[in-house]
């Protein structure tokens, strides 16, 4: 099989791309293979919009503060502040 | 107008009442372990008094105290991962493997994407699949986490990825991709 039809049909190789693509990586040659691939492949279409999609939700989950403050406990800062004075007492 | 002074002091007798808080919040959002980000707090500040002589007065001192941590946080992510080293890209343990047929590289039918509510979300209205999204990529081998944390939350280009985790850059996009459709295979199942 050659590698241009390797890729049409194979859908491991199309999500990897896809995936790979999303950070504009790809190779002139990859970005033509897969547009190839996607002409008939409405499976790998639809990963890419997931795909997307929970790109956005990743980034959505780990930068909004959780809406209560996560505050350090208060006798471990006091401790923490005991070991810092020591320290500067020291030098 | 005010003035930025040019020249940052560093004032560590305050360091606990200024930043303990904001370094905590900081270690706890990319390790996801309260006892951990502790104690990388404790750490940063101590190496900081270790490092004072070493400040430049170039970067604010909550800046400085910041990077600090970030090298101890990129330290757990490697020790989280150690582990991995050699199997990283082998199978990963509670990995889905058999997405795609073995001879011709299609989905397979049980594992392929389906339409399901992730379509329609939009992940800046709504919050409330936050929690599945989370408990998926629980799932996910330390590494990949790393990856992911490391990209999406800070915005870090590959490259830096790649070296601060010591892997090499077609195993981060092997590993972005195994990440994704793990991932995706696990929300498609909890949220259906």
């Amino acid at each position: 099989m050659g590698e241009l039809k390797r890729i049409i049909y194979n859908c491991q190789q199309a999500t990897f791309l896809i995936d790979k693509r999303m950070e504009g990586k790809i190779t002139f040659r990859e970005r033509i293979e897969l547009r190839i691939h996607l002409i008939q492949c409405d499976v790998c279409k639809l990963y890419i919009k997931q795909s997307e999609k929970i790109n956005e939700m990743i980034k959505s989950l780990l930068k909004t503060p959780t809406g209560l403050e996560i505050l350090l406990d208060d006798t471990f800062k006091d401790e923490l502040q005991v070991k810092i004075d020591t320290q500067l007492n020291k030098n | 107008m005010i003035i930025p002074p040019t020249d940052h002091q560093l004032e560590p007798k305050n360091w606990v009442k200024a930043y303990a808080d904001y370094l905590y919040m900081y270690a706890i959002t990319r390790i996801n372990d309260e006892e951990q980000a502790q104690d990388l707090v404790q750490e940063t500040f101590l190496a900081g008094l270790q490092a004072m002589g070493r400040f430049a007065g170039k970067s604010s001192e909550r800046t400085w105290l910041t990077a600090i941590l970030k090298n101890k946080i990129i330290d757990v992510y490697r020790k989280r991962s150690s582990g991995l080293k050699t199997q990283e890209l082998t199978n990963a343990e509670g990995e889905v493997t058999n997405f795609f047929d073995e001879a011709d590289g299609h989905w397979n039918k049980q594992n392929a994407p389906q339409h399901f509510g992730l379509d329609d979300y939009d992940p800046l209205q709504g919050k409330e699949f936050n929690h599945i999204l989370k408990k998926c990529m629980e799932k996910l081998p330390a590494l990949w986490l790393a990856v992911f944390t490391m990209k999406h939350l800070d915005d870090e280009p590959t490259d830096t990825v790649c070296a601060d985790l010591k892997i090499s850059a077609s195993n981060y996009w092997v590993i972005i991709h195994r990440a994704k459709l793990n991932l995706r295979a696990c929300l498609q199942k909890t949220w259906m």
